[in-house]
């Protein structure tokens, strides 16, 4: 059992106060992202966990023991680094034993669990080479065979794919993905990479000035984002927002000279509001061309000038103004095929969200 | 084209020739040094001089060995020998220290090699005072504490120099990987060094080597060094060359073979800092 418990986290470096009091609680096999802008304090919450740095206050305990006031090597965790921090003067096979001769393995079983390592991560035939012989794709797969060879209880990367072009940046993340669903070891993964976060995460922690922002699974954080900044991290291309009106009863979102009805379903909660400046956030799969005479419950018929497209085979995004911001919509390849085009689109009010402007939570 | 060539081919000429010149400019005094050891005193003073001995006779260097001069390079090799090892070891852990620790943060480590430029014969006559009081004149533990100590702050700024180049990622995967600090420092940091912890040493080695004012003040007859013996042969009324000549061999020999064997490491070392891996 190898569950993970912060309490009360926190971290200075001299006038930087990178993590700022965080709880966090990760059960036993589960792949956890911890993701968030540059400078959100990440790394510096995975190296507290690997004991590389001490926290200022609360307490880290992994498999029910806390582990504050031990060095990272009786924590018995595994780290794969961002430069993957391979020995230059070592062998392959001598990178990936490191770990176990430092814990006194016998060499046969040392022999053993390597070859294992190496095919399970396809770099058997490397094992002579020195990590400069290698490509960045080989390191990155020989780190992590350095992680795994020594059946650490917790597995801690701390954004491993993001030196890799990106064509290995997808392969590795589903080979990581599929070592997981093969070992179930508890592992940590920082990324500021959003679709990182959403491909690989059991659970996303999504950080913010060294706070957790919002966490749960992927999708959760996706559809029911708590705040602006979680809606606006998450997807690609990002959520629109643009500044509206909710009426009195809650009945639209005014936004320019357009009324937008709000499903009967949403008024309730809205309501008591009274009047108020709302930001309207549509993501710009939310919106699609307005098929003549489609009546769908909570999609709303709204006219729009086309300034911009950018095909990319399977879908074209489409810029257009709204209240005077830009607004990307996602659209079939051959909705809209030249700019200044008048179009009408369907807007989702079903999952578009609605935020205070006064406090960036979604309403 | 063929002018071009022939224009090519002069340069290179007159490239090797400007070479042999500077070459031997710089050898010759090597050269009638070793000459001039493996001559008999005629062959020495001869007019006009002749280029080298009429047979190889090893009389200059058997004269220092029945006089007992030559334990002066011996008593060399002890104390360059001896301070080099003490000064690498607690140099690198300092450099260590400043390197990854930020131990005195950025201005200890300047006044460390500050200490370096002090100029040795402002301080000789005070440390000979102090070691009269101590009784350390003309014994090993003096010269050798003396060298340690006019070393150690080379040790530590070439060392902190070297160690801060190793990245920090591989000591800490190795700390996570299972690695006491110690141990860290054996099997991930000593081995990255390697060249420069050699190239250091070297030249450490040659400072204490060739040292003289210490060594003329502070040693009297039991652990005469080989420069201080050298210039006891420069006599009022005559010098003996034979001895200079074997003598200064003897302590050429050394450090020749001590660059020779880590010729590899000297040019890696000295060049280290300036291309990373
Ligand atoms: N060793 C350090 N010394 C000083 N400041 C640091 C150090 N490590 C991190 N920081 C600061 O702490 C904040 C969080 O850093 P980090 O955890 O590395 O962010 P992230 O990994 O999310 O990009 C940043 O402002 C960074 O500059
Ligand atoms: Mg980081």
């Amino acid at each position: 059992m190898t569950d993970v418990t912060l309490s009360g986290i926190h971290k200075r470096f001299g006038a930087v106060h990178a993590v700022r009091g965080v709880d966090l609680a990760i059960p036993d096999g589960e792949f956890t992202v911890l993701v968030g802008p540059s400078g959100c304090g990440k790394s510096t919450l995975l190296r507290i966990i690997a004991g590389l740095e001490e926290a200022d206050a609360g307490t880290v305990a992994i498999g029910g023991q806390v582990v504050n006031h031990l060095p990272p090597r009786e924590r018995n965790v595994a780290m794969v680094f961002q430069n993957y921090a391979l020995y230059p003067h070592m062998k392959v096979y001598d990178n990936i034993a490191f770990g176990l001769r430092a814990r006194k393995v016998a060499e046969s079983e040392i022999g053993e669990r390597v070859k294992r390592a190496a095919g399970m991560l396809s770099i058997g035939n490397l094992l002579d080479r020195l990590p400069r012989q290698l490509s960045g794709g080989q390191r990155q797969r020989v780190a992590i065979g350095r992680a795994i060879v020594r059946d650490a209880r917790l597995f801690l990367f701390d954004e491993p794919l993001s030196n890799l072009d990106a064509q290995l940046r997808d392969d590795m993340r589903s080979e990581i993905k599929r070592l997981h669903r093969d070992l179930s070891t508890t592992m940590i993964y920082v990324t500021h990479d959003q679709i990182e976060a959403m491909t690989l995460a059991d659970r996303i922690v999504l950080l913010r000035d060294g706070r957790i922002e919002q966490m749960g699974a992927p999708l959760d954080l996706f559809e029911r984002p708590a705040t602006r900044f979680v809606a606006g991290f998450l997807g690609s291309p990002a959520m629109n927002f643009v500044p509206a009106r909710l009426s009195a009863d809650a009945s639209v979102v005014e936004v320019d000279a357009a009324m937008l009805a709000v499903p009967a379903g949403r008024r309730a909660s809205l309501a008591g509001r009274g009047a108020s400046a709302v930001v309207l956030g549509l993501r710009p799969e939310h919106m699609r061309r307005f098929a003549d005479g489609e009546q769908r419950e909570g999609v709303v018929r709204l006219g729009v000038t086309i300034e911009l497209i950018q095909p990319t085979g399977s879908r074209t995004y489409a810029t257009f103004r709204l209240a005077g911001v830009p607004v990307v919509a996602e659209l079939q390849a051959h909705d809209v095929n030249r700019p200044n085009e008048r179009l009408d689109l369907g807007v989702d009010m079903n999952r578009a969200v609605l935020i205070d402007p006064a406090t960036d939570r979604v309403l | 084209m063929t002018s071009a060539i022939a224009r090519r081919r002069a340069r290179l000429a007159l490239r090797y020739a400007a070479a042999t010149i500077v070459t031997a400019t710089f050898v010759f005094p090597i050269y009638w040094l070793f000459m001039t050891s493996f001559k008999t005193p005629e062959e020495i003073f001869a007019s006009p001089p002749q280029w080298y001995p009429g047979s190889i006779q090893f009389q200059n260097f058997n004269v220092l060995f029945l006089d007992g001069d030559a334990i002066a390079v011996w008593n060399s090799l002890v104390t360059a020998g001896i301070s080099t090892v003490i000064a690498m070891f607690l140099g690198t852990l300092a450099a260590y220290s400043l390197a990854r620790f930020k131990t005195g943060g950025d201005n200890l480590a300047v006044w460390i090699l500050s200490q370096r430029m002090m100029p040795p014969i402002a301080i000789v006559f005070p440390v000979f005072l102090l070691y009269v009081w101590l009784g350390w004149v003309d014994s090993f533990i003096g010269l050798i504490l003396l060298y340690t100590a006019f070393n150690l702050p080379y040790v530590i700024w070439m060392m902190r120099g070297y160690i801060g180049d190793v990245p920090l990622e591989l000591e800490e995967s190795a700390q996570v990987d299972g690695c006491t600090r110690w141990q860290v420092l054996l099997k991930v940091v000593f081995p990255l060094v390697r060249s420069g912890l050699f190239a250091t040493a070297v030249f450490t080695f040659v400072f204490a080597w060739n040292e003289f004012i210490f060594a003329l003040v502070l040693t009297r007859t039991e652990i005469v060094t080989y420069p201080v013996q050298v210039t006891r042969y420069f006599g009022g009324q005559s010098n003996f060359w034979a001895k200079i000549a074997a003598m200064s061999v003897l302590g050429t020999l050394p450090i020749f073979i001590a660059v020779a064997m880590m010729q590899r490491y000297l040019v890696r070392g000295i060049s280290m800092g300036a291309v990373k891996g």
